[in-house]
């Protein structure tokens, strides 16, 4: 059987930390086997070389926060066969979307000290509330063993393996022992989808939700044993906004707990 | 009955050690009492004890030093039968097509220590489901036929047991080789046990053992019979499943899915829940590739999945009502028994505290 042909891979970058571009980096064991397969095309974070598109598969990073970058999204999916976000900023706005439950005008004048020079967009945004997006892979930051499984999914044509249910699956797989039952620590991982690989339980932390909303996440039945456990509402609304804050489940939670 | 002393415990150990067995038992981990691999008797949790209500478990140091001085705990033994992830099979590509590579291995011979009276039920059930039929799983069953079962005659009910409700406890009454009865009297520290099997009676002459006289078989009847009495939670399984076909539509199901978080956590727990997926794992070279098998829940919208469809069960009342009925109801039709075995372990491990007994309870007393 002959190989299938090498994809021409493009990666791109708007408002993020780089992180989940860096975890492609990360990916070293695996880097050889994904440059046999894959042509990169364009990767800022790797090398100075840019090919022109089309691509065939586009990784997104980042959020939308410019008016330049809400331009820019509309060419790279016209130039994309199949666009792919990658992580929380991608997916749901990332931590910079807490400026969607402010005034972003307050932050400005609080962090730069010539705020004239800021040009900014009053939200920051999911790709997908922009552009059709074939996949979101979720994370902050995203898994590498997920990101080589969905890259591969692309380059053999199946549908990726990245299950959508929450991190207690993954906790029980593990053999990992349930921080909220057996110690009463409040966890976000019952609501949150799993990807990581349970990690934080695993060591002894509650979930902080990183990988954003599970497929049906009951985030109200939680927040309400939470509260059993001690937690106050004000910290309910803090563990809902972090990395996936505008994430709808999360989102509305957030919302449900401020007075 | 026979009688051997608690400090001949370590010998049982070392004996079935020489004969080639690995130990395994349940042992502190993580703020719980999990099983896993025991390097010796000293692994187990001596001289603790654990409280459970629902949604909640801590440990507990005990003023003696029993050896199984408490109830179950967040595993249970499916996991070395059924494990969480096992490779089936690979595969690797060839000039004109691929290979398939079996990946069957020997099981490893393993003893469970402390294996509880629900436990030999669930495996029982498991038995039935994974080689009772038409297809043996040929993964379950050797591991099956190499373990010695050592199991032990409850001491304490948990705050969330009910196996006299479910009869299958707290008393072992087959599925082991030897079965024990852990008796702490002032000064006195011993096992009265039952011998299950051939196997079970020859291992006892490599131990320090001697016949129990009367009074201490007496005794360990009336430990377990204390045990019976102080069940965390009852469940009335009277006509159970012809209630639960006929409350298909009940009201309460709308409320426990408000509760539920559909996390699963119950499945996983769950010793007889037996539902895998399998996924076939690629290389990026496309050269080779993995089937494997894992751990799946009905509450999952994956498990549901249909082409073209979605999930048919989309709703957490659905799914709820699926889990549950099926425990409590189809079982009966499709294996012939109940598909619970009243380890409370849902009740405990289930982050909200979500309570089969008191669901059930709620619908018997709506109904009658």
């Amino acid at each position: 059987m002959a190989p299938a042909p090498k994809l021409k891979l493009a990666v791109w970058k708007f408002a993020s930390c780089d992180g989940c571009q860096l975890t492609l980096l990360n990916c070293e064991d695996e880097l050889l086997a994904i440059a046999d397969r894959v042509d990169i095309a364009e990767f800022r974070e790797a090398s100075r070389a840019v090919a022109q598109g089309p691509y065939d598969l586009s990784l997104v990073e980042g959020s939308i926060t410019t008016v330049r970058d809400a331009s820019r999204i509309l060419e790279i999916r016209r130039a994309s066969k199949t666009l792919v976000t990658i992580g929380a900023c991608a997916t749901a706005g990332g931590i910079q979307a807490l400026r969607n439950f402010k005034d972003v005008n307050d932050f400005i004048s609080l962090v730069y000290a010539s705020p004239q020079y800021i040009d900014t967009l009053a939200t920051s945004t999911a790709i997908a509330a922009h552009v059709r997006v074939d996949f979101e892979l979720r994370g902050c930051p995203i898994d590498a063993r997920q990101l080589i499984e969905v890259i591969g999914a692309y380059v053999h044509g199946h549908r990726p393996r990245t299950p959508s249910h929450s991190v207690c699956i993954e906790c029980k797989q593990r053999g990992t022992v349930c921080v909220m039952v057996a110690r009463g620590t409040p966890c976000l991982g019952p609501v949150t989808h799993t990807g990581c690989g349970a990690l934080c339980p695993t060591y002894h932390r509650g979930c902080y939700g990183c990988f954003g909303p599970m497929e049906t996440p009951n985030t109200g039945s939680l927040s309400e044993w939470w509260g059993h456990l001690g937690v106050r509402e004000e910290d309910v609304v803090r563990a809902f906004r972090t990395f996936n804050a505008d994430a709808e489940a999360f989102r509305r939670e957030a919302q449900a707990h401020e007075h | 009955m026979q009688i051997i002393e608690r400090s001949a415990f370590p010998v049982l150990c070392e004996a079935l050690q020489r004969r080639g067995y690995e130990l395994v038992g349940p042992t502190l981990r993580d703020g719980a009492i999990v099983y896993d691999r025991l390097a010796s008797a000293a692994d187990l949790p001596i001289g603790w004890t654990d409280e459970q209500q629902g949604g909640a478990y801590r440990l507990k140091q005990r003023p003696d030093g029993a050896l199984f001085g408490y109830a179950v705990g967040p595993h249970s033994w499916k996991k070395y039968f059924l494990p969480s992830e096992q490779a089936l099979w690979r595969a690797e590509r060839e000039e004109n097509g691929f290979r398939i590579i079996e990946d069957r291995r020997d099981a490893p011979k393993l003893v469970l220590i402390g294996v509880r009276s629900c436990e030999l039920h669930a495996m029982a059930i498991q038995d039935k489901v994974l080689m009772g039929g038409a297809c043996v799983d040929p993964w379950y069953a050797s591991q099956r036929e190499r373990v010695f079962i050592v199991a032990v005659n409850c001491g304490q009910a948990g705050g969330t047991c009910f196996c006299v409700s479910m009869h299958t406890g707290p008393k072992a009454t087959s599925g082991y080789d030897l079965a024990l009865t852990e008796v702490l009297e002032g000064d006195r520290h011993y096992f009265v046990v039952d011998v299950g099997t051939e196997a079970g009676e020859a291992l006892l002459l490599d131990i320090p053992h001697r016949e129990a006289r009367d009074e201490e078989a007496k005794t360990a009847e009336e430990v377990v019979t204390q045990t019976a009495k102080t069940m965390g939670r009852t469940m009335d399984t009277t006509s159970i499943k012809e209630l639960l076909y006929a409350n298909v539509e009940h009201p309460r199901w709308e409320r426990v899915a408000a509760r539920c978080l559909a996390c699963g956590n119950c499945t996983m727990v769950c010793p007889t829940c037996y539902c895998t997926t399998v996924e076939d794992v690629t290389d990026l070279a496309g050269e080779q590739t993995e089937r494997r098998r894992t751990w799946d829940s009905c509450f999952t919208m994956d498990f549901s999945h249909l082409h073209g469809v979605g999930s048919v069960r989309s709703s957490t009342k659905g799914r709820y009502r699926q889990w549950m009925t099926h425990k409590l109801a189809t079982w009966f039709d499709q294996f012939g028994t109940s598909g619970c075995v009243g380890c409370g372990r849902c009740i405990t491990w289930c982050p909200v505290a979500i309570d089969i007994t008191e669901e059930v309870r709620a619908i018997r007393e709506a109904t009658s």
